[in-house]
């Protein structure tokens, strides 16, 4: 049987908890033995999947953001979830470039990143409901080199 | 964090991490000197930041917006591979020049 592990955070959507969940998202998947890059792109993954839950779902109130982590042999695989408005159009929200929150200086790149720095990413929302980002990341397959191209 | 202001350029030294908690602090003040500085030129100093997310990549676009109507630049300096790769990856590398070496 393949080596399993698990593990569950939930944590209060201040800003000032972004650092905090990469660092132990970071921390959780050192058992895969992952490269400097690997774990940086794991974590700016993670920072733009909270920072969404932080600004868009839950639009500066202070609630729960829920992050279940789970490595099966050397995959990662992340949800993070939020009890926010959720979206009408996640299609629309995942385009590169498209932001609601333009006077922020919000650049609209989060699921960009994501999507590029991890290997699947998956998105459900509804809206009143919340929203749910799953992702994965396979740890070890090297660098690919399509990375570093300008999205 | 640290500002400098040589007559019309503006020197930020970015922190360790630049992601959308330190961001608005970094948004207010550059913005601040930019207004009463006259500012033409915004360089990005990454020699302590090992850690940014697109919040980072949403500032410099901003700074670009405001100063590139009075024909000012922005620019990028002491960018580790990491920094390197997202700041190519964002796009905002057609926008913002990458100078290896200051000096």
């Amino acid at each position: 049987m393949e080596h399993t592990n698990e593990m569950e955070l939930i944590f209060d959507s201040r800003s000032s908890n972004e650092s905090f969940a990469r660092v132990t998202v970071a921390a959780f998947m050192t058992s895969l033995n992952p490269t400097v890059e690997e774990v940086s792109d794991v974590k700016t993954a993670v920072s733009e999947a909270v920072t969404n839950a932080i600004i868009h779902g839950y639009e500066g109130e202070v609630h729960s953001i829920f992050i279940h982590g789970r490595t099966q042999g050397s995959t990662l695989f992340l949800t993070i979830r939020d009890e926010g408005v959720g979206m009408e159009n996640v299609q629309q929200a995942m385009e590169p470039l498209y932001t609601t929150k333009p006077e922020l200086d919000r650049s609209g790149m989060g699921f960009s990143f994501m999507e590029a720095f991890m290997d699947k990413l998956e998105v459900e929302s509804e809206p009143g409901k919340g929203t749910t980002v799953k992702m994965e990341k396979t740890i070890g397959k090297g660098r690919r080199l399509w990375t570093t191209q300008s999205l | 964090m640290k500002y400098q202001v040589q007559e019309n350029c503006l020197t930020v030294f970015l922190p360790q991490e630049v992601d959308h908690h330190n961001v608005e602090e970094i948004r207010k003040e550059s913005d601040h000197l930019i207004a009463r500085n006259h500012i033409r030129y915004v360089i990005f100093d990454f020699a302590d930041t090992n850690f940014m997310d697109s919040s980072g990549i949403g500032v410099i676009m901003g700074r670009y917006r405001k100063i590139c109507l009075l024909g000012g630049q922005v620019c990028a300096v002491h960018t580790s591979e990491r920094m390197k790769k997202i700041l190519t990856m964002s796009g905002v590398t057609k926008i913002m020049q990458i100078y290896e070496e200051e000096k």
